[in-house]
């Protein structure tokens, strides 16, 4: 897992940390029912940012950032999302929302609409877009993941790298400030995993604000300017990935690491 | 290590199949004679079958269409294939086919007198209103089931629900305008209501606007309208409302009042909201540990003694509310069933795309949820259809009540296959069409290939 995920050279010229701060997590706690899983949460995310969230399943970092736009409920501390706080208000809710885009493991495209209904619904409904427009904005991002041949089809007559692709343009459409990818390649066949990280790298080129939960440690080197490692819902560490790689501190970070890069 | 090295040196030509295997030969091979035990079945079963066609079809086809009376008939089939021959005595239906379709009600409703023998002066052709309600609903229905006629038409489908009942019962235009504002008021109270008080206050104004409004207001409404303005036809009453007319009446607005009220207890029943779900739980669980004959009997007897004496309550639209209940509940739970299916990530896209409830529900949830239900909708609504037969035990002549009526008559005393077997083929007609649909349905809407 340790080898590049893509050949090609990475552009840097927009890949900057800006200063103003995208997502704030202060203390932040949550349970399932009586069980703690996550801990003590404190996280400053700034704009432009690309971090990689890695640890061992059950580790809490899905549902962290499932906590940032809300699918999960927190029961203590604030997230504060471009300057808007979660809270049960329903307008801050839906705010964050429209900012915010994800993508999933297992995609969630609408079965029963073609791509570009796909990509045109949330612009319509949620931003009021005209639907022409809404259409163009959605060819503009399918030509960007590289599919735009196949907008009139639907996604079940897609592949799995083509569908994962489709979503992360359905997400752009609303043109979020911030993207969150759960495990985007958990899912795939190895030789659609890395047409999926090709389109997450052009993203991170844009200079767009990602966290991205993934067993991808070739992608977590080259694009993440930070990585966290969490285990039994608390960050055990967290730094620039060549420090991380190479040199990490904690036993537990150390005991991973040899896991999932020794073969 | 030589020997299993191969080289082909010319390409096979393209080969017929073998002459067992395709055309009717290789059909029959593969679906009746796949092996001995299938053989013996298949041979057994076409014995079966023809045995029951010699019995049905003789007696279905040698026999009496000119006839008036049982007696007669029995002579004019032992006159035409002999004694021994059992022939349908067809002319019954020949001779009591109006009445089957349109019950008791008048085929001139001008003055309320019969008009036996010649329409009255000035009248529209006989039996014009039920018909003209029949067409009205095949239009209404058609754009719903066919997307490619003009989506103009449902223009029609949208004011049918309330000129159907008046075109029915007739009476002054103002009610089904009223029935129509009610909903106006409901989408108004909505409007204006939610942002101020909040999208709950806003629902809940939106459901009780209007039943005050059509419970207590619409009456006045109306009959003030109908005074300033006089707009209106003949009132039939609901007694002389029977036949298929009256099943097909009861069938549609149960359909077409079931699916949205099932939809909406099945969300009910899916909702966070505590009271909203124990309320929804309930009042499906009651319906339906309640038999369909039991909520009739309520609405004919019971219901008049809970009313303030001097009530008057129709009979049909007693029944027709029960029966919707009735439905309602049945749908909701099949709708349910397809929410049910949902993986919970098409929930999570939605709300992570930032549809609201109400736009994630219209948009993504239902369209998806209604599909995979289509087999279960449509069999709640062939079983709806047939449920209408019961409402003969209320004494409403439905084709099944008219039977007793029929045989009655000292002319077609002991009469039974004949009409049964006729009522059984109208139904059959409307239930098979509704099953063809859906599977023509479930076809075109299969976007997995």
């Amino acid at each position: 897992m340790s080898e590049l995920a893509t050949e090609r050279q990475i552009d840097r010229s927009k890949m900057h940390v800006g200063s103003d701060v995208a997502i704030q997590i202060n203390n932040m706690n949550k349970w399932y029912g009586a069980f703690h899983v996550l801990r003590d949460i404190n996280l400053t995310v700034n704009e432009g940012e690309r971090i990689v969230v890695a640890g061992p399943s059950g580790s809490g970092k899905s549902t962290l950032i499932r906590c940032i736009n809300r699918l999960e409920e927190h029961q203590q501390g604030d997230i504060i999302v471009d300057g808007t706080e979660l809270t049960s208000d329903l307008k801050n809710i839906d705010k964050v929302r429209r900012e915010v885009g994800m993508c999933f493991q297992h995609f969630n495209l609408f079965p029963h609409l073609t791509i570009l209904e796909n990509c045109t619904l949330a612009p319509i409904w949620v931003r009021k877009t005209p639907r022409k427009e809404a259409e163009e904005i959605a060819m503009h991002f399918l030509e960007k993941v590289k599919i735009p041949e196949q907008a009139d089809k639907y996604p079940g007559q897609l592949s799995g790298g083509q569908q994962q692709r489709v979503a992360i343009a359905r997400s752009l459409c609303m043109k979020p400030r911030i993207m969150l990818f759960d495990e985007p390649t958990s899912a795939l066949d190895p030789e659609m995993i890395k047409e999926v990280l090709d389109t997450m790298i052009e993203l991170a080129e844009e200079g767009m604000t990602m966290i991205c939960v993934t067993h991808e440690m070739g992608f977590a080197r080259q694009v993440a300017n930070r990585v966290i490692f969490m285990d039994q819902g608390q960050i055990v560490e967290q730094n620039e990935p060549e420090e991380f790689f190479n040199n990490p501190k904690s036993d537990r970070t150390k005991l991973f690491l040899s896991q999932i890069l020794g073969h | 290590m030589s020997d299993i090295s191969f080289v082909r040196t010319d390409m096979l030509p393209e080969q017929e199949p073998p002459a067992t295997t395709v055309g009717f030969v290789g059909w029959a091979r593969a679906n009746l004679f796949s092996s001995p035990l299938n053989a013996i079945l298949s041979i057994l079963s076409i014995v079966a079958v023809l045995f029951v066609l010699s019995v049905i079809l003789p007696w279905a086809f040698m026999s009496s269409w000119n006839a008036t009376s049982l007696t007669d008939c029995r002579e004019q089939i032992a006159a035409a294939y002999g004694p021994d021959h059992h022939g349908a005595c067809w002319a019954v239906i020949k001779d009591r086919w109006v009445q089957l379709v349109f019950g008791f009600y008048p085929p001139y409703p001008i003055d309320g007198t019969a008009h036996l023998g010649s329409p009255p002066e000035g009248a529209w052709p006989a039996y014009f209103r039920p018909i003209a309600t029949f067409v009205l609903i095949l239009t209404a229905v058609a754009p719903v089931l066919f997307d490619k006629l003009p989506r103009k038409m449902l223009l029609i489908t949208a004011v049918f629900p309330f000129l159907m009942p008046w075109m029915m019962w007739g009476g002054t235009f103002w009610n089904p305008v009223g029935a129509m504002l009610g909903f106006g008021i409901g989408y108004l109270a909505y409007r204006f209501i939610a942002p101020i008080a909040g999208s709950l206050a806003g629902v809940i104004a939106a459901a009780l606007l209007p039943i005050i409004w059509w419970l207590f207001l619409m009456g006045g409404f109306a009959s003030t309208m109908q005074s300033i303005i006089a707009l209106d036809i003949p009132t039939v009453n609901s007694r002389k409302f029977g036949g298929f007319t009256v099943s097909i009446f009861i069938g549609v607005v149960a359909i077409v009042g079931s699916l949205p009220l099932g939809i909406i207890l099945a969300l009910g029943r899916q909702s966070d909201l505590l009271i909203v779900k124990a309320l929804c739980v309930g009042f499906i669980e009651f319906i339906r540990g309640v038999p369909l004959i039991t909520l009739l009997f309520v609405a004919s007897t019971l219901l008049n003694i809970f009313l303030p004496p001097g009530t008057e309550f129709d009979i049909i639209l007693r029944v027709l509310i029960m029966v919707t209940l009735f439905a309602s509940a049945y749908m909701a739970e099949v709708v349910r069933g397809g929410l049910a299916a949902l993986p919970r990530g098409q929930y999570e896209a939605a709300d992570a795309l930032g549809l609201d409830y109400w736009k994630a529900q219209r948009l993504i949830i239902m369209p998806q949820a209604l599909k995979i239900s289509i087999p279960g909708i449509v069999s709640t609504f062939i079983g709806i259809f047939k449920d209408t037969t019961l409402v003969s035990i209320i004494a409403i002549l439905d084709p099944l009540g008219l039977t007793a009526g029929i045989r009655a008559n000292a002319q077609w005393n002991g009469i039974y296959w004949e009409l049964f077997a006729f009522i059984a083929f109208v139904f059959f007609i409307f239930c098979f069409s509704m099953s063809r649909y859906s599977m023509y349905l479930e076809r075109k809407l299969k976007t997995s290939h």
